[in-house]
């Protein structure tokens, strides 16, 4: 039972691989930014995971109930999804920018003409 | 008020950002980047002045009480790098105006000083913090507006440099993300002092070494540690030319320092250098650094790469003062934090000034250079003076003692190290030196033309500095060891 009980630590692990592996390995720059987005979202699962208290509710004041779920590592990922929107949406702008630039977002034709420069 | 200032220092840099954005005009926009970088100065200088008389300054932020709250911590290390921050960066002002007049679109010229004071914010809130998540926020505050300061650049490439960088940076950050989450999980909280003092208990779980690895290899990439320095080189040659001074001179000091503070706060009660191999790996990753980036320094033909990869060599020997875990290693490290900041700052705005006036920092346009620049070049090879590591300049106050704390240790092979890494410095700056001064002029090019005065005077502060604090060190050195002595909790 013990791999059912870190079933959400095993998606952690496979969401951050899928990501890393997809922001080296691909070629396009948008699937490069996808690739970062899931790798990210992957440490938000791992955080809002060991928020989890056994047996606790959400935490929202309530008449009745004992245990609470940590608030905390909740409001922390607040902030950093806002940080990755951010980051995307940088990220993305760029993209616009290397496309106007060198017409392409394939790393390696741009990667081509930087070389002939 | 004088209670405020630890709160003012971030403050006032995150509020003049959207005020540069409403107020559009360039020169406006300038006018208040210049007033609030100076503000910062003062404010720095006086927050140093205090942790040294008094001791460590603490300030609960909007009083909540640490550890719940965020609390600012500010000792010796944290005034000094602030210290560093805001100098760069108000030095930097008066010579950014024409130089960004020049090399940026005159509509988003106002963006650029948006961004520029949100840079500012967040190096001094990386600075300042003793909250580790806190730290994260203000580490992307700063490296999201980096990538942004980066792509202005005129160059196409600087767009491919910041995407690059974003990924890479994103990737470092997310990496420190987790390693901050997993000390959470074992200690509970997330207060620097607190963490420090929980983490010694629980230090022998394999979750915690797994946190010091993650955190370790996410500030390496964001401090260019050879081998994650890949966004450095095309990052710095192609951004802006104030840009690069400011982000050589402080960018990557910063993450140093976010480094010195986990490995020596964080993680101090923690036996991490006696029990496992942090220091060899360290060490190697130094030298190899130190030797590799310099080699690589060689072969370029773009200045502004050449002195990129100097600067990754730089990073070298930073991190071999840290490797070797004592006060006078870590207070090499800390006054070489200072050292590299004003001379590399001084050579990247000769850079600037070339390029200002020659349009390109291509080796082969220097040809004749001494002759026609001449105040500009003999500031290069003053700061190339320093580079190397000639006395009376502060790169030789810096290595000194790098090569005494490595003599302390025994290290033979890091003094060897040090010493071949200055003499490839030798050959770089030699190169060109000699296309400046001893090539004739191409024909049909100008005679004299310099740089106007707001650049050149910027200039020469940078680099009379760096020979002013060469020739009398006391102040700088008395300031690091003390910070080091403080990092190892009081005098050994």
């Amino acid at each position: 039972m013990e791999f059912l009980g870190l079933l959400n630590y095993w998606i952690i692990v496979v969401l951050m691989m899928t990501g890393f592996y997809i922001v080296i390995a691909h070629n396009n720059l948008v699937k490069k930014i996808v690739g970062l987005n899931i790798f990210q979202v992957s440490v938000f699962v791992f955080y809002i995971t060991m928020a989890k208290v056994k047996g606790g509710t959400p935490p929202i004041l309530a008449e009745g109930i004992e245990i609470y779920s940590n608030p905390l590592p909740h409001v922390l990922i607040l902030t950093a999804i806002v940080v990755g929107v951010a980051t995307t949406a940088l990220g993305l702008a760029l993209v616009v920018r290397i496309r106007d630039a060198y017409g392409t977002i394939e790393d390696d034709e741009i990667e081509a003409q930087e070389n002939e420069l | 008020m004088a209670a405020h200032y630890p709160a003012l220092q971030v403050v006032l840099a995150l509020l003049a950002a959207p005020v540069c954005l409403i107020l559009r005009r360039p020169n406006a926009a300038w006018a208040v980047a210049t007033v609030i970088t100076w503000i910062s100065l003062a404010l720095a200088l006086s927050l140093l002045g205090r942790v040294w008389e008094t001791g460590v300054i603490l300030y609960p932020m909007g009083d909540w009480a640490a550890p719940w709250g965020i609390e600012y911590q500010i000792d010796t290390v944290n005034a000094f790098m602030l210290v560093i921050v805001t100098l760069i960066g108000s030095v930097v002002m008066p010579f950014a105006r024409a130089s960004v007049e020049a090399e940026i679109e005159e509509e988003r010229i106002y963006l650029f000083y948006c961004m520029y004071l949100l840079n500012l914010a967040g190096l001094l809130g990386i600075a300042i913090t003793g909250d580790v998540f806190n730290l994260f926020v203000f580490l992307e505050i700063s490296s999201l507006s980096s990538y942004v300061m980066i792509s202005l650049g005129r160059d196409k490439r600087a767009l491919t440099a910041a995407y690059r960088y974003l990924v890479m940076g994103t990737i470092g950050a997310t990496f420190y993300l987790i390693g901050v989450g997993m000390m959470y999980m074992m200690t509970g909280t997330l207060n620097m002092a607190d963490l420090a003092t929980i983490l010694p208990a629980v230090a022998d779980s394999r979750t915690v070494m797994v946190a010091l690895g993650f955190l370790t290899v996410g500030l390496g990439l964001k401090l260019a540690l050879f081998p994650l320095h890949l966004w450095l080189p095309n990052a710095y040659a192609y951004a802006p030319s104030a840009v690069t001074v400011f982000l050589a001179a402080t960018g990557t000091k910063v993450a140093v320092y976010a480094f010195i503070r986990i490995f020596f706060t964080v993680f101090g009660g923690v036996e991490i250098f006696t029990a496992g191999v942090i220091p060899e790996i360290l060490a190697v990753l130094a030298a190899l650094a130190m030797i590799g980036a310099s080699a690589v320094a060689i072969y370029q033909t773009d200045v502004k790469r050449l002195l990129a990869y100097s600067s990754i060599a730089q990073i070298g020997y930073m991190v071999l003062g840290i490797s070797m875990v004592t006060v006078t290693g870590l207070a090499g490290t800390i006054v070489h934090l200072f050292n590299h900041a004003i001379m590399k700052g001084g050579l990247f705005m000769a850079m600037g000034c070339i390029l200002f006036k020659i349009g390109s920092v291509q080796l082969d346009q220097f040809e004749g250079l001494g002759k026609r620049m001449p105040v500009t070049m003999a500031a290069f090879v003053a700061g190339g003076f320093s580079l190397i590591g000639v006395p009376l300049t502060v790169g030789f106050v810096s290595k000194w003692y790098l090569v005494q704390a490595a003599l302390e240790k025994g290290w033979w092979l890091a003094v060897a190290v040090i010493l071949v890494s200055s003499l490839m410095a030798v050959i770089y700056i030699w190169r060109v030196v000699e296309v400046a001064y001893f090539r004739p002029p191409p024909k049909g090019s100008a005679e004299v033309s310099e740089a106007p005065l707001s650049m050149l005077v910027p200039l020469w502060i940078l680099i009379g500095a760096s020979y002013y604090f060469g020739i009398d060190a006391t102040r700088t050195l008395d300031i690091a060891f003390a910070a080091a002595e403080s990092l190892f909790g009081g005098p050994l």
